[in-house]
């Protein structure tokens, strides 16, 4: 990650759950995420986290995502990734 | 673009906070890509976790149609019921059982349709329901037909050259009918849907919230409105909050401006309230709760 510097937050992703509409990388306030090129066992591109330092962790990915297949997590305070 | 995913993938991790409210054994559910309906199951979950409501105290109840698939996902009590009759089965539950917390969540079409007389009489009641509308104006599950809600001449399979049936209002329809909280959110609102949801629970009544939801596959293709991120993207800029709007004002079209808010929040006596104080006045001391007969 990038040099020492306190990421707020961490997006995890359920890749087989994931049906692709996109919802999460439109929406996400800070462009963490992207479509990835690989698929899931179902044929869906999945979203995968491209700036990964730039996550809040609020959630709103979370909040979206019809399929409960992404969710954003606040990091303990302080915490070094 | 590598064809690898990002370490921070991993099939196992079900650690989102909506995972203890799903029947996880059921996932992945069978909406399309692109519906809007599980986002509306995000702002539900979230709206039971803030509300700190006891989960052993909520039942909810669905009818049939796309959204009447929820009571089949969530891991509360919950009862999937016949065409239309989703707020029967909720009042009987509730004049059961007044202390549950009833929801009945349901679509378009099964609620203003073929129940559309049950969410009228129950909302002249004052029945203390909560009842969540997903509205994607339009029957889904059934392949698409004309539904009470659909707008404008928007194209159905049984209107192939357009609807020309003046469309029914849903908040206003229920504030008519006496409702005491209506509110009408898209499912880009997920944050105020869930607040929504949360403000009633606190209320007694009936209370009724309408959340826009795209179709992708029936309503916005045969329509050429684009998928479900177009759909949004539309409701994002096409939404105005207007908190306290007359309800006769919030129709809906099928481009335009899409009126969302609180529309209506007021007090009013709920049926058992009301039962209760006949049968005391009529009854006097023969009048007994329901709850010390039963327990």
């Amino acid at each position: 990650m990038c040099g020492g510097s306190v990421t707020k937050g961490k997006v995890s992703i359920v890749v087989e759950r994931c049906k692709s509409c996109g919802f999460c990388i439109e929406f996400c306030p800070s462009h963490v995420l992207a479509f990835s090129s690989a698929f899931n066992a179902k044929g869906y591109h999945v979203p995968h986290v491209v700036h990964p330092e730039n996550c809040s962790g609020c959630d709103l990915c979370g909040m979206y995502c019809p399929d409960f297949a992404i969710y954003g997590k606040k990091n303990a305070q302080g915490e070094k990734q | 673009m590598s064809a690898e995913l990002s370490v921070s993938v991993s099939n196992e991790d079900l650690g989102n906070p909506v995972e203890p409210f799903l029947r996880s054994d059921r996932m992945p559910h069978i909406w399309c890509p692109g519906c809007g309906i599980g986002t509306t199951v995000n702002s539900f979950a979230r709206a039971l976790i803030e509300s700190k409501i006891d989960l052993k105290s909520v039942a909810l109840v669905s009818g049939i149609g796309c959204t009447g698939r929820v009571a089949g996902y969530v891991a509360l009590d919950s009862f999937h019921t016949t065409h239309g009759r989703a707020i029967p089965f909720a009042t009987g539950l509730k004049l059961a059982n007044p202390k549950l917390n009833v929801v009945v969540y349901s679509g378009d079409g099964d609620l203003s349709a073929i129940g559309g007389n049950h969410l009228i009489h129950a909302a002249r009641r004052n029945i203390d329901l909560k009842v969540i509308c997903v509205n994607n104006l339009i029957y889904a599950m059934t392949g698409g037909q004309t539904a009470p809600t659909t707008p404008d001449h928007a194209t159905t399979s049984t209107n192939p050259y357009g609807t020309f049936e003046p469309a029914f209002n849903l908040p206003h329809l229920v504030e008519a009918a006496g409702a005491v909280y209506v509110a009408r959110w898209t499912t880009f609102h997920a944050r105020q849907l869930s607040r929504a949801i949360g403000e009633a629970f606190q209320k007694k009544g009936f209370s009724f919230i309408e959340v826009i939801s795209p179709c992708p596959t029936l309503y916005q293709r045969r329509n050429r409105l684009g998928d479900g991120l177009e759909t949004m993207k539309y409701y994002k800029a096409m939404s105005k909050v207007r908190t306290g709007a007359p309800t006769s004002e919030v129709g809906l079209t099928m481009n335009g401006e899409i009126i969302v808010g609180k529309f209506v929040d007021r007090n009013r006596a709920d049926y058992q309230t009301m039962m209760r104080a006949q049968y005391a006045s009529s009854l006097g001391e023969k009048f007994v709760e329901l709850e010390a007969v039963c327990s």
